[in-house]
């Protein structure tokens, strides 16, 4: 295996390749759960600590899997995981848990994590591996963290409400109220606005990355995207 | 020799999935305590949110007896009712019926109703009303609920038992009037039966879960 950077691997999780803005992987949860910071962190969170699990096991068990057994293999390990942290969470943050329903399981049916595992982790050491499930994960939480925030802020007028669901009592100070009495924005709560929300982080995403192409190469660029463009 | 190629293979699949199952056996095994605790705190916390705790020394979770009925508790499964006593003499009773004709879906309500037929308090447990619109029946998003609280079958006779729109006393929501409706349904039918049958409601057995009855 020849040196594999780190940094590039943490670029690509949470950047250039990131799982959710660029790879368009897990959407249903994304949408689905992104009503609030709070519930688009905790399954962000789920799916990272899944991601990095998955992806150092099937590491681990790399040599000893044969090709014809290992997406099947691959599947048994992630929901083997996936139902592990399920339970650990119904155990420690009962009340998240019963907000995140379905979309916790479902975390097993996330391509993200699968995608990883066949075309990281299978052919990667161990640590690269972990880095690479750590940075992915944290780059599709953070989409689910913005993308709620939007919704939040703009669906009803808060950040981090229900922050008692998973910090405890002492999380109920983080809940910020940005416009009092506010009536609530219903298209952003509702699914069109999970739609719409993530179009518009894609559609950053891809300006910032046009405007850092030019500054970094103004003349070649120019003609390249003249035909893409046009 | 392929027959032996997939043997090893399917031994391998095998040992796989016996590692996979342990760990998840494993996790459940530590886990199912804490989750029953949770559960149970969960539940209690409901409960007492209707009838509150200085109303009945009994333990509610426990004193439970399961009914049916199809046309006034909203589904024909059965039905737990929580019963709420204070040295021995019955209170009040918690049911949990459903509101099969909301806008989206049913709603499970928790409806408790005092030994003399006043309503004591109403919840929504679980609904998939509209957000913003709807959803004003969940007591986290507004205090609709509360309106509830005191009525009687007598005190505002059949027709009162409606949304306003409908000549009743309850108020709908703007914009949405079929979830307050199919609610205030479920609450008048719970009051119907609890009328109807209170008596074989409290019967005298502390451990009478899983006694059921008929009724239609």
């Amino acid at each position: 295996m020849n040196q594999i950077s780190y940094a590039n691997i943490a670029r690509d999780g949470l950047w250039n390749n990131n799982p959710a803005l660029v790879q368009i992987l897990g959407l249903c949860p994304l949408l689905a759960v992104t009503n609030t910071v709070i519930n688009g962190l905790g399954l962000g969170l789920a799916t990272l600590l899944t991601l990095v699990l998955s992806n150092v096991t099937v590491s681990l068990i790399r040599n000893s899997v044969r090709p014809e057994i290992r997406i099947p293999v691959f599947v048994l390990v992630i929901a083997s995981i996936v139902t592990a942290i399920e339970l650990a969470m119904n155990a420690f943050f009962h009340e998240l848990y019963k907000i995140l329903g379905i979309f916790i399981p479902l975390i097993v049916t996330n391509c993200a994590i699968i995608a990883r595992a066949e075309a990281f982790a299978s052919k990667n050491a161990v640590v690269p591996s972990f880095v690479d499930g750590f940075t992915m994960g944290l780059g599709f939480t953070s989409v689910l963290v913005t993308l709620g925030a939007l919704r939040e802020a703009l669906g009803q007028g808060t950040l981090f409400s229900h922050a008692h669901l998973m910090f405890g009592e002492a999380g109920k100070w983080m809940q910020v109220t940005l416009v009092e009495d506010y009536h609530g924005f219903l298209l952003a709560v509702l699914p069109p606005g999970a739609f719409i929300g993530l179009g518009l982080l894609i559609a950053v995403k891809n300006v910032i990355d046009a405007r850092r192409k030019l500054q970094a190469a103004p003349a070649q660029i120019m003609t390249a995207d003249a035909g893409a463009t046009a | 020799m392929i027959i032996r190629y997939m043997l090893i293979t399917a031994i391998l699949l095998g040992v796989f999935a016996v590692v996979g199952t342990g760990m998840v056996a494993y996790t459940f095994d530590i886990t199912a305590e804490r989750i029953a605790i949770n559960e149970r705190e969960a539940l209690l916390q409901s409960l007492h949110a209707i009838v509150p705790s200085a109303l009945h020394d009994n333990d509610l979770p426990s004193d439970t007896i399961t009914v049916k009925s199809k046309e006034l508790l909203g589904t024909g499964k059965p039905v737990t009712v929580y019963r709420a006593r204070k040295n021995g003499i019955p209170i009040a009773a918690i049911l949990t019926p459903i509101a099969p004709d909301g806008y989206n879906g049913a709603i499970k309500l928790l409806v408790a109703i005092s030994y003399q037929g006043d309503i004591l308090g109403v919840r929504v447990i679980s609904h998939r009303e509209t957000p913003g619109l709807g959803d004003a029946i969940d007591k986290d998003k507004s205090d609709w609920v509360d309106d509830f609280r005191g009525h009687a079958l007598a005190n505002l006779g059949e027709l009162g038992w409606h949304v306003k729109r409908d000549g009743g006393e309850f108020d709908q929501f703007t914009g949405a009037t079929i979830t307050p409706r199919a609610v205030v349904k479920a609450v008048y039918n719970s009051l119907q039966y609890f009328k109807a049958h209170r008596d074989e409601l409290f019967v005298n057995s502390v451990n009478a879960s899983g006694v059921e009855h008929e009724s239609d």
